[in-house]
């Protein structure tokens, strides 16, 4: 009891964690607000001040102007957008379809399965690019998004079985038996069942979706062309040829942050939820 | 007898199982386990004089391994990596492991804030971290020299990432920034999983939260390091993006940041001048395959076995 009322006690208690985590708060957030802050900002007071917001002077939205003039960021943006959302119904679906199956049936080989659906969550899947590429080749959809939805679902699976077959597992039983004696068949089961795991499908949905739309590996290697560029890749190559355009570069940095941060802030709550998976009560 | 809709099992045969089951094993094993498996038997393949690809053995291994030109580029990036996931493992978990057991504690104000803001560098495009860390501490913008000459510090500013000694580190440590809320969240989750009773107890004990940090909570979290050390592993022996986006695919200055990624990259898809070299890439990505293997079997059979034990 004496422990704590004692000066030092309530310091390391209630003061000492949060000089720490703010700290930290500072150091994760600095790099992100300073970009965001210069892009709005003349090539002069870039450099003059670059610590400082821009004000009613230095106010300028002239690397803005030089990204949507100079390239097709617009079409970047559309680009992505397609990719990650047929992606991403195609997984959920795909995958709740067949975790379905290996939760809800005992049939021979249902071990072998969830294993082989399961050994992509640890191989990368980049391992597999020079065969990808022939792949890709050989059906005649190099430089198109087909290939890269095509791709992407295949890596975005077995993540995705892997997790619902443990929601769909928990889904009670007397539910299910229940619909079949109504003479519902397997496939309406299905359908009734997917509304109760929604929770899970949500967090599955943004994993999927973030190292899609940040990677850089696939439209590299697959859709380099200037019409299937994604905003990752599209900003990667922007950036290289405009290094010296300051405010370019800062602007495009800044588009092509803004739908992830708007998009994580909405969603953070969720996608935490989804990480720490039940132990945040 | 087949008729009755409520036996499902008893049924002649389940199609519906089937129609569930094939579409995502189709294009999962189409685009994801055909590929690695063809890229392992190209691996032993190797272009005859007529440009056919033809059976080689394990020709090409032994060029990786001992050929005077391969065999430089091949343990150089091995070095890198390892020494990119040493870095990882050495600040970023530590850090993730602070920084969990701070939000972790009770009745914490603004956990939840801190929580989002630093969880999202993890969030964003590794392109565009390398670019604004390029950015930054570049001597041209002069935003991290400014900085370091507020606290009197300017003279050891150094172009850290186009110096030959200090380029893997500055961007491992880059790495780390961004990367650092994963191993965060997953502590996170395994401490607010311990039982409050056990740390109630301790505490009626006297024992301090120091103790009761390293004798009770770090004992029950050591199956979240484990996943956390494997999954740093094969990260890091993946990654690709952020030396390509800040370095280039020659990952400089002379190869001192290139590692197993880039080195892939380059030799298969090739650069400058020099063609790509489809089998010899198909072997980088073997080895590759193999590093990552040999750390996910330690891991099951020598960190998982021995922590099933704790499990309460």
């Amino acid at each position: 009891m004496k422990k704590e009322s004692s000066l030092s006690y309530k310091f390391n208690e209630f003061i000492l964690p949060h000089i720490v985590l703010f700290g930290y708060t500072l150091i994760a957030l600095f790099p992100i607000v300073l970009i965001l802050m210069n892009s709005f900002k003349t090539r002069k007071a870039i450099f003059k001040a670059p610590l400082m917001p821009p004000t009613l002077t230095t106010f300028s939205l002239e690397g803005y102007q030089t990204v949507f003039e100079r390239s097709n960021f617009q079409w970047y943006f559309v680009n992505s957008l397609i990719i990650t959302v047929v992606t991403i119904i195609l997984v959920l679906f795909l995958g709740a379809m067949a975790a379905y199956a290996l939760s809800e049936y005992k049939f021979p080989g249902n071990t072998f399965m969830a294993l082989y659906l399961a050994l992509g969550i640890m191989i990368p899947i980049r391992l597999g690019t020079i065969s990808i590429l022939r792949l890709v080749v050989a059906m005649g959809l190099i430089d198109t998004l087909t290939a890269l939805i095509l791709v992407y679902t295949a890596q975005g699976l077995p993540l995705t079985i892997f997790v619902l077959q443990q929601f769909m597992s928990q889904v009670p039983r007397e539910l299910k038996e229940a619909a079949r004696i109504d003479g519902a068949s397997e496939y309406r089961i299905f359908g009734l069942i997917l509304p109760l795991v929604r929770p899970a499908i949500a967090t599955v949905a943004v994993f999927v979706m973030i190292p899609i739309w940040n990677d850089l590996w696939f439209p590299l290697i697959l859709a380099p062309g200037e019409k299937t560029r994604t905003v990752t890749y599209g900003a990667q190559q922007f950036l290289g040829q405009f290094v010296s355009d300051w405010n370019a570069v800062l602007s495009s940095l800044t588009l092509a942050m803004i739908p992830i941060l708007i998009l994580y802030v909405l969603f953070s709550r969720q996608l935490i939820r989804g990480i720490t998976a039940g132990a945040v009560k | 007898m087949q008729q009755t809709p409520a036996k499902k099992h008893r049924k002649p045969f389940p199609f519906h199982i089937i129609v569930f089951l094939a579409p995502a094993t189709i294009v999962y094993t189409l685009f994801m386990i055909y590929p690695l498996l063809d890229s392992l038997r190209l691996s032993l393949f190797a272009p005859n004089d007529q440009g056919v690809e033809v059976f080689a053995g394990l020709q090409n291994y032994v060029i990786l391994l001992t050929d005077e030109l391969w065999s430089v580029r091949f343990w150089g990036a091995l070095k890198n990596n390892f020494v990119f996931f040493f870095i990882h493992m050495f600040a970023q978990n530590p850090i993730g492991l602070l920084l969990a057991a701070l939000l972790s504690r009770r009745k914490l104000f603004g956990r939840n804030s801190y929580r989002t803001v630093l969880f999202m560098p993890t969030m964003l495009s590794v392109v565009i971290i390398g670019f604004i860390w390029q950015l930054i501490l570049s001597p041209l913008w002069g935003v991290a020299h400014q900085m370091m000459s507020t606290i009197g510090i300017e003279h050891l500013f150094k172009p850290w990432l186009g110096l030959e000694t200090s380029a893997l580190v500055t961007l491992a440590l880059i790495s780390v920034w961004q990367f650092i809320g994963l191993p965060m969240m997953l502590f996170y989750a395994a401490l607010l999983a311990i039982p409050d009773e056990l740390i109630e107890a301790a505490h009626v004990d006297g024992a301090t939260a120091w103790t009761v940090f390293w004798r009770i909570k770090f004992p029950l979290i050591l199956p979240t390091v484990g996943i956390v050390t494997i999954l740093t592993y094969v990260g890091n022996f993946n990654a690709f993006d952020l030396i390509y986006t800040t370095q280039g695919a020659l990952a400089g200055p002379n190869f001192a940041t290139d590692i197993m990624g880039t080195f892939f990259y380059r030799t298969f898809f090739g650069f400058q001048l020099q063609l790509g070299n489809p089998t010899m890439g198909a072997t980088i990505a073997a080895m590759m395959f193999l590093i990552i293997l040999i750390g996910v079997l330690l891991y099951l059979f020598g960190w998982q076995r021995k922590m099933t034990t704790y499990e309460v």
